[in-house]
Order: C-alpha cells, then structure tokens, then sequence
C-alpha cells in the first residue's frame, strides 16, 4: 500500500473516530426562546403558578446558578422557602433595599440583585457588596414584567405560601407578547393604572435610562423634572420633534399621541416632573 | 576581493529594487496624510458643488440639511438592528452550516501561515547564532511548504465574507458600522503582508549572509507584526459579539474604536489563539516531514526529515503545554464578564463537548509522548530511562481516563436503581472538575518529563554537582505532584466552589513551576555535557503516524472550541444588544457539530495535501523528451 494512502486513511480514520466520541453522547440543542401564548381568558392562578415554574427553569436560566450545594453558584432557590427567606433577609441589618415585604423583596433580588447579596455568594473580591447575577429585566435574560410576576408567584407557592401577585390584565400582558403571554387576544390593550405600568407598556427604559443621565438611544430622564416644565414634557411626547435634546438623534416615536390615552400621558408627565 | 564588493553592490541594489515599492507607498501615504493636515477637507466638503448663489448684503437663506456634526451623530447612535425571522435570506441551504464551513477553513489556514512565519524566523534566527546552515534550510523548506496556504486563506476569507454580506446583512451592517474604518485599516493591512511575505520567501537566498541577513531577520519581524496586527484586528470582531464594549446597552456606539475592540475578552482570546497558532502549526508541518520520511528511501533525505519532523513537534508540543493555562485565563475572564455565560460552556448545555476535549488533548498528549519515547532509539543513552517510560505511560492512561468520565451519565430507570443513584459512588467524583483538573496537570508534568527525559537521553552532565541536582529535580516532581493532588482533593471536595476554583490556579502554577524549573537545572547542568552521537533517522516508520495524529487532533480540537466559543452566545448575534432571528439561532447538538467538524477536518485535510503536493511541484523539472531531442538534432 503506498504511503500515501497509508497516511491518509490513518487520518481519516481516526477523525471518524473523533465524530464517533460525538455520537455516544447525549444529543441537546439549545433552543432559543420561543413566542408562547397564553389565553388571558382561561389563565388562573394555577396555571400563572406554572408559567412561572417554567421560565424560572428555562427562559430565565436560573438553574445554571442557583443549584443545590456544591454544584451551585448561587444560593439553592428550588430547595429553600423563598417567601420564609426573604422575610428574613428583610429583617438582616445588613439590608439596605426599599422592599417592605417579601414580593417587594423577590421582585427586586430579580431586577436589582445587588441591593442585597447574601453572605458568600458576592462577586469574588467584592466582599459580599456586588452580585454576579444580572438584572432579569435586562438582556440577555430579559423576562417582562409579566413573566417576573409569574417567577414570583412560582417562588411564593411552591412551599405553600400565599401567593400575593396578581393575575396579569389585558395590557400588561401585551407588552409581554414576545414570550410568554397572549399579545395578541384581538383587544385594544386597556389603559394602564399607574406611571409605572404607562411607562412600561409604551418601553420608554428601552430608549431612556430612567436612574441614570447616561445617554441611551435617547438622553437619561434622572433628573428630567429639573430641565423640562410640564408643558415641554407633554410636547415631547406628543410631538417629539418639535424640540429634540442637543445630540441626540430624532429616534423618538411619532405615534404616541394617537396611542396614549389622556390619563396615561398625564401619569407620565406627572412622574416625570417629579424627577429632580 | 573585488568580485566579492561587485556582489555585495549587486546585492544592495536588488535589495533597493524590492524596497522601493514599499517606500512609494509610504510616501504616497505620507503626501495623503499631510494633505489632510494642511486642511483640504474632507471628501464631502471638496464635492459640495456651489449650493446658494445670493446678493451681497442679503442674509443667508436657511438651508434644510443638518450641520456634518449632527448628522455624523446621528449615524453613530444607531442602535443594533433587530432583524426579524423574514429579514434573514433563506437560499434553501442552512445559512449558518455554509459560514461555519467557510469561516472554519479561513480560521485554519489563517492559524497556519501566521505560526509558520512566527518559528521559521526564529529557526532561522536559531541559525543564524549556531552558524549552521541546516536550520536555514529547514526554516525556508518551511516557508515554501505554506506559501500556497496564503492564497488559500485569502479566498476562504473573501468567500467568508461574501456569504456574510448575503446570508446576514443586518448584522453584517451593523459590525460595519461599529468598527468602521477599521475595516479598511484590515484590508490595508494585507498588502503590507504580502509585500513582507513575497520579500522574505523570494529574497532568502539574496540576503543570506552578512549584514543582509539582519535586513532578511527584519523582513520576517515586520512580516510577522502585520500578520499578528491581523489576528488581533479580526479577534476584535469575535469578541465583540461575545462581550460587546463600547456600545450602550440598546447597541448604539458610545465609545471610540479602542474602546470597541478592546472588550474584556480581547486579551485573552488574543493570546489563546496566538500559541494554539503556533501548536497548530508546527503540528501541520510535522504532517510535512513525516510524510516525506515516509517515503524517502535515501538515508540522507530520511535524516532530513527525521531532523525536521522532531523540530516540528517540539514547537508544537512546547507551544501546546502553556495553552490550558491560556485557557483558563480567558474561562475566567468570561466567568467575571458573565457567570452565565461561562455556566452556559462549562456546566450547561454545552459542557458535554468537554468529554470530547478531554478525548482529543488526551490523543495529543499520547501522540506527542510516544514520538518521543520513539525519538529516544536515536541514541543509546537513552537506555537508562527506558524504565521510567513505562511509569509516564501508566500516569498518562489512568489521568486520560479520568479525564474522560462523565459526571452525569443518561440512564434508564433500572439502571439508575442497579447503580443506587444518577450518579457512580466512585466515579460520580471522578466526573467533577477537581478530579479532571488534577488530572490534566499530572498528564501536562508527566509530557514535561518525557521531553526531559529525551532532551537529556545524548547527553552526560559533567558538573561536580550532578547527583545533587538530580536529587532536587526529583524533589521537584515528588513535590508538585503531592500538592496538585493535595490542593485539588481537599480544596475540590472538602470546601465550597469559590475555593474550588481559586485551588486550580495553584495547581497551574504549581505545573508551570516544574517546567521553569526543570528548564533552569538542565540548562545550568549540561553545560558543558559530553554529548552522545545521535544518529537522525533511527527511528520506527510507527512513529511518524504520531505526527499525523497531532494536525489531526489539533484540527478537531480547534473546530471544536470554535464551535463552543460562538455558541456560548446562545441565540444572539452580539450578546445582549442584538438577538439572533435567524432559523439557525438554537445551539446544534453535540452530534451535528461533530459532523460538522468532520466535514472541515477533511477538508483542511485534502487542502493541505494539495498546498504539499504544489509546494513539491516547484521543485520537479520535466526531464526534455528524447524523441523532441532526436528531432531537434535532425
């Protein structure tokens, strides 16, 4: 046999050997999220308990950290009473958060994760002061508000307690249509009830940086109430281009006007100025 | 005397001639470049045609178009597109299967001709100390075996890109707007490459001696700078969509391009690829020298390339041992970037594939060990470490298999109860890290000490205090394994993971130190050693199938992490600003990306075979027919 065919089934064999190794085991694709629809009209309690339960488990990657000891990176949530744990973390010295019970609690351990990190699980050198877990509203887990709702329920029933989150109503749930929720019913979303689910439905943080001045697509609305009167406000959103802020670029939605309702644009206008 | 001064002019004048091109680009760039200093403008501005024509006195009319400055803005705080499934083309064939084909094979020559230059420069600097003339030769044979490989990696990068532009646009659009003129920066970039590299490979043998030489030896740096200055410039690019910087958080630009490329991934990306180039490469032209070997029959030719096969897996070996440590660093860097992500390689989804690299470094290891326990028969000083060769390959097997075991193994329900549990009493905590990580440090000290071994098998120390330093050197191995062992035990199993983790860099260190160390006491002990003949070309025709395991296996290796490198970004183009759409956005499973890989070994294969066969065809000359002599003559 020449050397070269030597040589190359050599080769060859032993790549096939390699694909092989592949074939022994298990065979798992990582499905990206997909679109889930849910019939607001026949959702109960049980069944948001179980959407819950199933973006905690997928979309939510939180197994990924939080297992049970020694695999875990994070503190064991599966295996621990959330709702006895959060009470005691409320009443920890160490807590600096604004939660006063233990939905306040769970909903800002998921957004703002670094308002209280439990003793040992800090980032490495921070001493316990910063989280490596990221904000679940934010990319790249990105969960809407109605599926956070929903984790919390799962978390508060899973060991018995009662479940204090409501059940989502039409509107939040189309602000959620993207994974988890209807979106699409048919219906005209109803009007939202407070400036913070106004702000929520019409996306206004994805644009702006509501805590913060750093400049997003748009500038950060911090400390908005000192630099705009009501008046300057209402005109921005309702006819953003009269007036666009100095180096930015004039990406701001036309069509809010026709979308708003009264009172939603008045709640928003309203939280703003009190921005200082 | 004279003729020798007519030759070195004659020299320095084609030396001039092949400058020159280069010093009419550099003034050209040089007269652009104060052009602009001297304020010609912009393009923009020089084309503006007149615009108003209007009576003196009057005011200026208001004219619609934005000032250049609010409109450069506005460019620049774009946010990332968000394609929808229907925006990315569908040709019928799956998108993704075609860019990672095209994108593995430019990624493989890529790797290729970047390492060669990198050690034929340093062989030839070798050469140039030594005064042997073997080492330039061996250095140019080199060169000429990859030349071809540059061309190659030009077309799978032009089709690379052309399936980019066509089968993502959105995305593509969107890197062109972050990095910008870096692109062109890149491009201009080959052309300094290719200057560098027809000069080097075409003026080795004009610039051979003397003076010239360093003229050759400062060709091949800058060579080498602009190919690395490539790497680092198309790395940008990979690391960005995995930790994008310089970006806000909806993936409008914010900062300037330094602070684009320079994401907290670069680095350590930057240097993983710069020494797996180098192992990659000198695994391939291993390939070279064993074929050749293999089917010489000249005993000359064959201790040619004896010579030239053990070189070619000493660099690859030697670049190959300080890369888990490269590794590690960049894990790490991902942990500290996003614990997710790095969950999502090393514990999630695709931690199974980590079976398959431990499958692969293990054949690497044992490839590279048993050429040298091979090399050892060509000299008869290496009867006296014959025994410990059998040790070595006893510590290799059993850390190979250990390596090896899976932590969680898929099973039925009877076989979960015949086991007692999901996991193995004994091997369960064979499966976990500490196990794999003590392991794999032993395996990389055992591979140290086979290289030893054979580095001192044709020599005899003559220093005085010879058995004292054997003594310490074993003192050092004895030491280095108890505490790998130690600190991967009891900081592995005993503590939590925070501990865990922080005991493997000790270990790492704890390696590293066995391998300066050994490195210090030989050099210092075989100073002045009474060398053994050594008689190049002794050595089993099995050997050299060692030497096609290793392009081998480092091909699949590198496919491999490719695979796992883009994966861990899940389904997002750029990880967190911009979501993948496509049909093609779910991680594939480990058997598809196996097929895959397959594909693009065999084909590095067939090319490389065929950058060989026209790199031996240069030197072939077609014998004059004789029937054409006869006619000529009547």
């Amino acid at each position: 046999m020449s050397v070269l065919a030597k040589t190359l089934g050599f080769s060859l064999g032993l790549t096939l050997l390699f694909t092989l190794v592949t074939y022994l085991l298990p065979q798992i694709k990582g499905e990206a999220p997909v679109d889930k629809k849910v019939d607001l009209g026949s959702l109960t309690m049980e069944s948001f308990i179980v959407l819950g339960d199933e973006i905690f488990h997928n979309k939510g990657t939180c197994t990924l950290c939080h297992q049970p000891a020694p695999l875990g990176r994070a503190p064991d949530i599966a295996g621990e009473d959330m709702v006895a744990l959060a009470n005691k973390h409320l009443a920890d010295e160490r807590y600096q958060g604004d939660a006063k019970n233990a939905e306040e609690y769970i909903r800002e351990s998921l957004i703002h994760p670094g308002k209280y990190v439990v003793a040992g699980w800090g980032k490495k050198g921070s001493n316990d002061t910063e989280s490596p877990m990221p904000g679940v509203d934010k990319p790249p887990i990105q969960l809407t508000p109605v599926e956070i709702d929903a984790v919390i329920a799962w978390l508060q029933a899973k060991d018995g307690g009662e479940v204090t989150v409501p059940l989502p109503a039409v509107e939040a749930a189309a602000e959620a249509a993207s994974t988890a929720t209807t979106g699409d019913s048919g219906k005209a979303p109803a009007p939202a009830a407070t400036a913070e689910e106004a702000l929520a439905k019409y996306a206004c943080a994805s644009c702006h940086a509501m805590d913060s001045n750093d400049a997003l697509v748009g500038p950060g609305l911090v400390d908005i109430g000192s630099r705009l009167s009501k008046e300057q406000l209402r005109q921005s959103i309702v006819d953003p281009n009269a007036v666009v802020a100095e180096g930015f670029p004039p990406a701001m939605p036309l069509d809010f006007a026709s979308r708003m309702t009264v009172s939603e644009l008045e709640m928003i206008v309203n939280y703003l100025a009190e921005k200082k | 005397m004279k003729q020798t001064e007519f030759i070195r002019r004659l020299d320095v004048s084609r030396l001039t001639a092949m400058l020159f091109p280069l010093l009419v680009l550099l003034v050209f760039g040089l007269v652009d470049a104060a052009q602009a200093d001297v304020g010609m403008g912009n393009a923009q501005e020089r084309i503006t045609p007149i615009g108003e024509v209007r009576l003196q006195g009057q005011p200026p009319v208001e004219i619609a178009a934005k000032p250049a400055a609010i409109q450069e803005q506005e460019v620049e705080l774009r946010a990332a597109p968000r394609p929808s499934r229907a925006d990315y083309p569908d040709i019928g064939v799956s998108s993704r299967a075609i860019v990672w084909v095209l994108g593995q094979m430019h990624l493989f020559f890529g790797a290729l001709v970047l390492a060669v230059p990198l050690f034929v420069l340093l062989i030839e600097l070798v050469g140039v100390y030594t005064r042997d003339d073997r080492y330039d030769d061996m250095a140019h044979e080199f060169m000429k075996i990859s030349l071809i490989g540059f061309s190659i990696t030009a077309i799978f990068g032009g089709s690379l890109a052309l399936a980019l532009f066509l089968l993502y646009p959105d995305l593509m659009a969107y890197l062109m707007h972050v990095f910008g003129s870096q692109w062109l920066v890149y491009a201009g970039l080959f052309f300094f490459e290719s200057f560098f590299l027809y000069v080097y490979y075409y003026g080795w043998n004009a610039l051979r001696y003397g003076n010239l030489k360093w003229v050759h030896l400062t060709l091949g740096l800058l060579l080498n700078a602009s190919g690395l200055t490539i790497m680092v410039m198309a790395n940008s690019w990979a690391t960005f969509m995995m930790a994008p910087s310089g970006v806000n958080e909806v993936g409008a630009v914010v900062g300037n391009i330094w602070e684009v490329m320079k994401g907290p991934l670069w680095n350590p990306i930057n240097l993983h690829r710069f020494i797996a180039n180098i192992a990659f490469g000198g695994a391939v032209v291993g390939a070279y020298a064993a074929f050749k070997f293999l089917s010489a029959k000249d005993p000359v030719k064959r201790a040619h390339y004896d010579w030239m096969g053990y070189t070619s897996n000493f660099i690859a070996i030697l670049a190959f041992l300080p890369l888990p440590f490269a590794g590690y660093w960049l894990m790490a860097e991902i942990y500290a970037y996003s614990q997710q992500m790095g969950i999502t390689a090393m514990g999630g989804i695709l931690a199974w594939l980590f079976i398959v690299q431990a499958v692969l470094i293990g054949t690497i290891l044992l490839a590279g060990n048993f050429y040298l326990w091979s090399g050892m028969s060509r000299t008869d000083g290496s009867e006296r470490y014959k025994g410990l060769i059998k040790v070595i390959a006893l510590v290799l097997v059993v850390c190979f298999l250990i390596w090896v075991t899976p932590h969680t193994l898929i099973l039925s329900a009877s076989e979960i109860s015949l086991l007692g549990g999901s996991h193995h009493h004994i091997l369960g905590p064979l499966g976990i890290m500490p196990a794999k990580n003590i392991a794999v440090n032993l395996m990389l000290i055992a591979t140290f000490l086979s290289f030893q071994l054979y580095r001192r098998s044709d020599k005899v120390a003559t220093v005085s205090w010879a058995p004292m330093g054997n003594a310490l050197m074993i003192a050092v191995y004895i030491g280095a394994v108890v505490n790998i062992i130690f600190l991967g035990v009891y900081y592995g199993y005993f503590t939590n993971t925070v501990y865990k983790v922080g005991s493997s860099v000790a270990q790492v260190v704890t390696t590293l130190l066995v391998i300066v160390f050994g490195l210090v006491i030989d050099a210092l002990m075989f100073k002045k050693a009474k060398v053994l003949p050594s008689h190049w070309g002794r050595i089993p025709d099995r050997a050299q199938y060692a030497l096609f395991a290793l392009p081998i296996a480092f091909t699949w290796l590198m496919a491999l992490m490719g695979y796992v490198r883009s994966s861990v970004k899940t389904h997002w183009h750029v990880y967190t600003v911009m979501k993948d759409n496509s049909p093609d956005n779910f991680i594939p499973a480990i058997g598809y990306a196996g097929n895959m890989i397959t594909l693009v070994t065999v084909l590095f294969l067939l090319c490389v075979l065929f950058m060989f066969w026209v790199a031996n065809l240069s030197g072939s000359k077609q014998r004059k027919p004789e029937t054409a002599l006869a006619g000529g003559e009547a």
